[in-house]
């Protein structure tokens, strides 16, 4: 229990997707202007990354990794096809986007109408990638920490995607010089909100 | 088809395709694509360099499939299709990597899987490889991995330079002997949130020289 809250905690604050690894940067930065889309957005990316994290979990535990077909017949034991993880992965992200979409459009036209283009990319954000990526690089021991990290990781960004919608939204009666409107402002803007972020490396848990 | 289209292979316009993302077009400061991995591999030059290179063949190769095939490719599934293709194009990159440099693809970790969530790869063969031929594609592709390329090695390059006091790995600082001046390495460029300030740092250069580019909200 103890370290499925570590890893809840690691992943919002301290490996945080944004500030951390710069994962999801594309729609961070699009879809950041108001707080109410960001939130919608930060919604949809949490939710498809608690499902897609333990849903390929068990894809590399059960199909992907060396000797993990051995279920099936002893003479898999040697076989590994951890290099189709890519294919493997974006295969079943882009299935539950598709789902996640559907669920959205029945539920909240209004929601689904204003994230727009976004919600099918969220088959191509970083953000859902990435996370299955490092969840199979830091070799997690089982499928609840497999979901700790996925709903953490969520969590994070879309909290950084909303602190930054909400300082966007006050920007507008700023007077920033000409050519650093938009998009460069936002960059320099999110640097340092990293910088802020940083402190939690201080924690030990 | 029909019309055979007689253009030479580096005529005006395909030239354009080269040069344009290169400033006023280029994929991260004005079209805002792919700036996952442009930041997190740029603290060395030798990984980003690596990293421009991957991802200008994957760009080229797959806008160029892409466009050969654009016209069997149903609408609803292409972005599955597309998928796959990069996929399958990355995969390839990857496993050659770990065989020919192992040592960066380490480095690089999960960045080369994400190629395949590049927004410049969708973003390229949504705009451009879905509705052109298949040689101008390939050069699109081109030009906007150089695009990419340019902007990785300007970030890491004043990454490694103030952060580490080394270029490509050489150590100028120690040689230029600002050590015994009391100069000291800026351990801050070394840490993520720099990435960010010297992109947007680049933006407002860019900007500032090229009015046209400035946003008017």
């Amino acid at each position: 229990m103890e370290s499925l809250v570590n890893i809840f905690v690691r992943s919002v604050f301290i490996d945080n997707m944004i500030f951390a690894y710069f994962l999801g940067m594309c729609s961070y930065l699009a879809v950041s202007k108001t707080v109410r889309t960001s939130m919608g957005l930060g919604v949809a990316v949490t939710f498809v990354l608690v499902i897609t994290v333990p849903v390929n979990f068990l894809l590399e535990q059960y199909v992907l990794k060396k000797g993990a077909l051995v279920w099936l017949s002893d003479s898999f034991a040697t076989l590994d096809i951890s290099f189709l993880s890519f294919i493997m992965f974006i295969a079943v992200i882009a299935s539950i986007v598709q789902l996640v979409e559907m669920v959205i459009e029945k539920f909240s036209p209004s929601l689904y109408n204003s994230l727009g283009i976004f919600l099918p990319l969220i088959a191509v954000n970083c953000a859902i990638l990435g996370a299955s990526l490092f969840m199979q690089e830091r070799e997690y021991a089982n499928i609840g920490e497999a979901t700790a990290f996925g709903l953490g990781s969520g969590i994070g960004w879309w909290l950084a995607i909303v602190a930054l919608a909400a300082i966007r939204e006050k920007m507008r009666y700023s007077n920033v010089p000409a050519p650093l409107r938009g998009l460069g402002i936002t960059f320099i803007l999110t640097g340092l909100m990293g910088m802020a972020f940083m402190s939690f490396l201080g924690i030990t848990l | 088809m029909g019309k055979v289209e007689k253009v030479s292979l580096l005529s005006a316009k395909n030239k354009k395709l080269l040069k344009n993302p290169l400033g006023i077009e280029n994929p991260v400061t004005v079209q805002v694509l792919g700036i996952c991995s442009a930041l997190a591999v740029t603290v060395k030059m030798k990984p980003a360099i690596v990293m421009a290179i991957s991802v200008t063949v994957v760009v080229a190769l797959s806008n160029m499939i892409i466009s050969l095939i654009r016209k069997s490719i149903p609408g609803r599934i292409r972005i599955i299709v597309q998928l796959v293709v990069i996929a399958t194009l990355v995969i390839i990159v990857d496993q050659f990597l770990k065989a020919f440099a192992f040592d960066v693809s380490k480095q690089l970790s999960v960045f080369v899987g994400l190629i395949i969530t590049n927004c410049i790869l969708m973003g390229r063969l949504e705009a451009f490889a879905m509705s052109s031929d298949p040689w101008p594609s390939f050069l699109d592709g081109i030009g906007n991995g150089a695009g990419y390329g340019l902007i990785l090695i300007i970030v890491s390059f004043f990454r490694e330079f103030l952060g580490s006091g080394t270029v490509l790995g050489y150590p100028v600082m120690e040689k230029l002997g600002v050590y015994n001046f009391g100069y000291e390495d800026n351990g801050m460029m070394i840490l993520p949130p720099m990435a960010l300030i010297i992109l947007g740092l680049i933006i407002w250069f860019q900007r500032a020289r090229n009015k046209s580019l400035i946003e008017t909200s």
